[in-house]
């Protein structure tokens, strides 16, 4: 080997090394083969001790991974055999009551792999299950980072991500829910349809270029096909990756409690607490939703029949996570339309439709942002709020769960009119005047039970709980003694930060001319509303008070006697 | 890992307790009892064990099963074949599932580590280091000696975009005044068009109705459609008729002539999303769709009297022909169906019209 004749300290080194021939031998071959290549053991020096906090709440996410990934496998299945087209045939399969019928390739596909394909009813159904637990898992994880706080700095674009992922998700269903041209599906596109058309200005160009012409044409379910397998899993996959590469960088939030701070992260380690109780949770999913499609019936088009734009069933329902846009539209009073010139403009379907879910997610991406101006917090985030800390916050999550659960339910009111013997049109002209009502109502006890609960954790870290013995004095009255609560929980109950409102002023300089960055006006009434009326948490002189008086602070029980 | 970029510089800030740091830990009972530990033990491989009994019940069930036995349950009948494949394959990934869960609850050490966070914010040290790379890179670009460069670049990606938009411009046919005018306008419906009974194409005479009867209708010329087209052509085309008592219905003196002796014809798709209507409320004359629950008064031209829907629904003017057969005497007078942009709604009925 050649080597250079002088080599000065400061020079970089020149010599050649060649990796020694003999590795030690602690490592199998197939891992020193792959560390060669792409260096597994350095990957694995960051990861395998990755620490994961532990926590039930956390597992939401989980069942929404799990379920996307049993859709993609369940999914596969299923294109062996479906055939994506319009056509019409004739049914020749072993479902004896649609012998003969002229039905769609779509739907004669999906005839046979419900009762012509060993298995594939079960596949069919668990893919139905396991949309509607992708969807649902997806929003009340969504729900627990809204309630916690977890989308605060730095986690925004993961947030953003998140609600992405879940616009995407309706569609995902959506689009699959259309495809196997069964009536209660040609139902829901016929609606779609409708919801196109009300576009203001660009609406019948949309609708003829999404259909190929007019409604139905004879292309939308391969249309619909290509979204469903290729598109929108596509992106799905992408955002999905993005998220979980979020989560690994930003390392997981934790809930707040002894020894946790905005600088650590308490918990188990990926190998091989994390990784056992992940992947086992992920067959824990799998096996419940293959359950699920073994023991209950989801979506059986053949008692549906064929589509047929003259036919529709009473009692029509979208899958669960379209109900609350089904029922905004249902609880819109008549003539909600503007005629102008040779114009048309359908309020009563664009705004409810296309507006609603519009507002939805657009309110839901600005939130983070929102929240800031309002609190003027720039602080990093890795501890989790307990709702109760914050309580405009929590009041306003349980107000929009109210209106969307009330419009949930106008999506059902034929239902719950049969079900129960009401009135249809009084259930529907409640609901009008509820989904206005109901979200202040909701906001306002919400509040009221946040701000309790703060009081009481106030009064818990400063005075401890009740004892549990009622001890009669000679005079006859009653009281019980207070026991201090441990260390642990006192630090549960008092670790949280307490923004205060935002001041205004600081907008003009000491000559009176504008300064930038000042606090306005507006932005601090609203950001008294929504921080003001905070119960304080205890001072650590106060508990310090509390600690020497405890034994005389006892609140007394009916007419004892002061001490 | 240095400490030197945590996330936040002073955790205990606004503290009141002090951190009584972690949790001591505490040990379970299979961690202190050997018998409890290998009785967890024996649980889990019991489960584990179980998986290859129930993969194989999976494979007789799917090749013995026939596909048309079913279990009968008294208030329910299933099929076999996918209860048996469900239940197989369900609880062997259950137990797999659960049998590692238990493994990493009972038998894994459940020590809690701590790690340290860092701030995703870069270093001072970092921003500097990448703003003189970036600034180097800049230079070597020489795009500031000849910056019309990247204008130029910008402006030639942008118009790309154009040809990519236009290649999608046949997604659809344009729905100019013209297409319009021959789709979603136009109906099969015309000048001695015979109205069909949509079920078995009998066609219908007067005397084929009775006082209060509803006849789900299309029009005779649909039989000689297929396909695509018949699609198309019944989304537009089904009428719904009924026979109403001419005294206790209102009919305007410009509707006189569009009906024959208290039969009317209406268009069966709803004005709302353009569900078919058929929910008949024979005493009250309403129709009701069951898709949003709009409500329309038949015996009143068809004008909304509850739910969502913006326009009345549009009549059919029908008349008898020389053979006794109901026939219509034109297409609608209005687009029927859902509302859209250029629709022109000022020929559309309205509670009151004359």
């Amino acid at each position: 080997m050649a080597k250079p004749t002088s080599v000065v300290d400061t020079s970089p080194s020149v010599e050649a090394h060649e990796a020694p021939a003999t590795k030690p031998k602690s490592q199998p071959g197939a891992l020193t083969w792959a560390d060669e290549r792409v260096g597994v053991n350095k990957i694995g020096r960051f990861g395998l001790r990755k620490v994961f906090p532990d926590h039930w709440s956390f597992l939401l996410g989980e069942i929404a991974l799990y379920s996307f990934i049993i859709l993609l496998l369940t999914g596969i299945f299923l294109t062996i055999w479906f055939k994506p087209s319009m056509a019409e045939i004739h049914y020749d399969g072993s479902y004896q009551l649609m012998k003969g019928m002229p039905i769609s390739e779509a739907f004669a596909s999906t005839l046979e792999i419900s009762f012509d394909v060993r298995g594939g009813l079960l596949v069919r159904q668990i893919h139905h299950w396991a949309a509607l637990l992708f969807v649902a898992s997806a929003t009340v994880h969504m729900l627990r980072v809204f309630f916690t706080g977890a989308f605060r700095k730095p986690r925004e674009i993961n947030w953003l991500i998140g609600v992405g992922l879940l616009s995407m998700s309706l569609m995902a269903g959506f689009t699959g829910y259309s495809l196997p041209d069964d009536l209660l599906s040609g139902t829901g596109l016929r609606f779609v349809d409708g919801l196109i058309r009300s576009i203001p200005l660009i609406g019948t160009w949309a609708e003829f270029f999404v259909f190929g012409g007019e409604f139905p044409g004879n292309l939308i379910i391969s249309r619909l096909y290509m979204a469903h397998i290729l598109l929108i899993p596509g992106l799905l996959l992408g955002l999905i990756s993005a998220h979980l590469a979020l989560v690994v960088y930003h390392k997981h939030t934790q809930y707040p409690g002894p020894g946790r701070t905005e600088n650590n992260v308490v918990g188990y380690p990926l190998f091989p607490v994390y990784m056992a109780k992940a992947g086992g949770f992920f067959f824990v999913v799998f096996g419940f939703l293959v359950l699920m499609g073994g023991l209950f019936q989801i979506n059986p088009v053949w008692t549906y029949g064929p589509y047929d734009p003259a036919k529709v069933t009473a009692g029509s329902q979208p899958d669960w996570y379209m109900g609350f846009v089904e029922g905004a539209l249902r609880l819109i009073p008549p003539f909600w339309e503007s005629h102008w010139g040779g114009t048309t403009w359908a309020w009563a379907v664009f705004v409810p439709g296309v507006g609603l879910m519009g507002l939805l997610f657009t309110s839901l991406a600005l939130w983070p942002f929102i929240e800031r101006w309002l609190t003027g917090d720039d602080r990093e985030h890795h501890l989790l709020d307990r709702p109760r800390n914050a309580p405009t916050r929590t009041a306003l999550g349980v107000a929009g769960m109210t209106a969307y659960g009330l419009m949930w339910l106008g999506g059902s009111n034929d239902i719950i009119a049969t079900r129960f013997s009401l009135s249809l049109n009084a259930i529907t002209i409640f609901l009008r005047i509820a989904v206005f009502v109901g979200p202040i109502i909701a906001f306002i006890i919400t509040k009221r039970l946040a701000l309790a609960l703060q009081r009481q954790d106030r009064e818990r870290a400063l005075h401890g709980s009740e004892d549990g013995v009622i001890v009669r004095d000679v005079q006859g009255g009653y009281s019980e003694a207070h026991v201090p609560v441990s260390h642990d929980e006192q630090f549960l109950l008092t670790q949280h930060l307490q923004h205060r409102p935002l001041e205004a002023g600081g907008d003009t300089d000491a000559d009176g001319l504008p300064r930038k960055g000042g606090v306005s006006k507006l932005r601090s009434r609203l950001s008294r509303w929504y921080l003001g009326h905070e119960i304080a948490k205890p001072t650590a002189a106060e508990i310090e008070d509390a600690h020497h008086h405890g034994d005389h602070d006892a609140p007394a029980l009916e007419d004892s006697p002061k001490h | 890992m240095s400490h030197d970029n945590l996330p936040v510089k002073n955790p205990d800030l606004g503290h009141s307790v002090a951190d009584p740091g972690i949790e001591e830990h505490i040990e379970r009972f299979t961690d202190v009892n050997e018998g409890a530990g290998n009785r967890a033990y024996r649980a889990i491989l019991l489960m584990l064990a179980a998986v290859p009994v129930l993969a194989i019940a999976f494979v007789v069930i799917y090749f013995a099963v026939p596909r048309n036995a079913y279990i009968d349950f008294g208030w329910l009948k299933a099929s076999a074949m996918n209860v048996g494949l469900g239940v197989t394959a369900g609880l062997a990934v259950l137990l797999i599932g659960i049998a590692v869960i238990q493994w990493a609850r009972v038998l894994m050490g459940d020590e809690e580590s701590v790690e340290y966070r860092h701030s995703a914010a870069s270093s001072e040290e970092d921003r500097k280091v990448a703003a003189q790379l970036f600034a180097d890179g800049v230079e070597q670009s020489a795009v500031k000696r000849r910056p019309l460069i990247l204008g130029a670049l910008g402006g030639a990606l942008g118009i790309t975009l154009v040809p990519a938009v236009v290649l999608l411009a046949d997604m659809g046919p344009h729905p100019t005044r013209r297409v319009r005018e021959e789709t979603i306008e136009k109906t099969l419906w015309a000048n001695q068009v015979r109205l069909v009974n949509d079920e078995n194409w009998i066609e219908l005479r007067p005397e084929h109705l009775e006082v209060g009867q509803l006849v789900n209708a299309q029009p005779a010329s649909l039989q000689e459609l297929h396909g695509m087209e018949a699609h198309q052509e019944k989304a537009k085309a089904a009428i719904i008729v009924v026979r109403m008592d001419p005294n206790s219905i209102t009919i305007p003196p410009s509707r006189a002539d569009w009906q024959v002796s208290g039969i009317l014809a209406y268009s069966k798709i709803c004005t709302h999303v353009g569900c078919p209507i058929s929910l008949w409320e024979r005493q009250t004359h309403h129709l009701l769709c069951p898709c949003h629950q709009s409500t329309f008064d038949l015996g009143n031209s068809g004008v909304v009297v509850f739910g969502p829907a913006g326009r009345a629904l549009p009549q059919l003017p029908i008349s008898v022909d020389d053979e006794g057969y109901l026939i219509a005497t034109s297409d609608f007078p209005v687009p029927v169906g859902p509302s859209y942009f250029e629709r022109d709604s000022r020929n559309d009925f309205k509670d009151g019209d004359q």
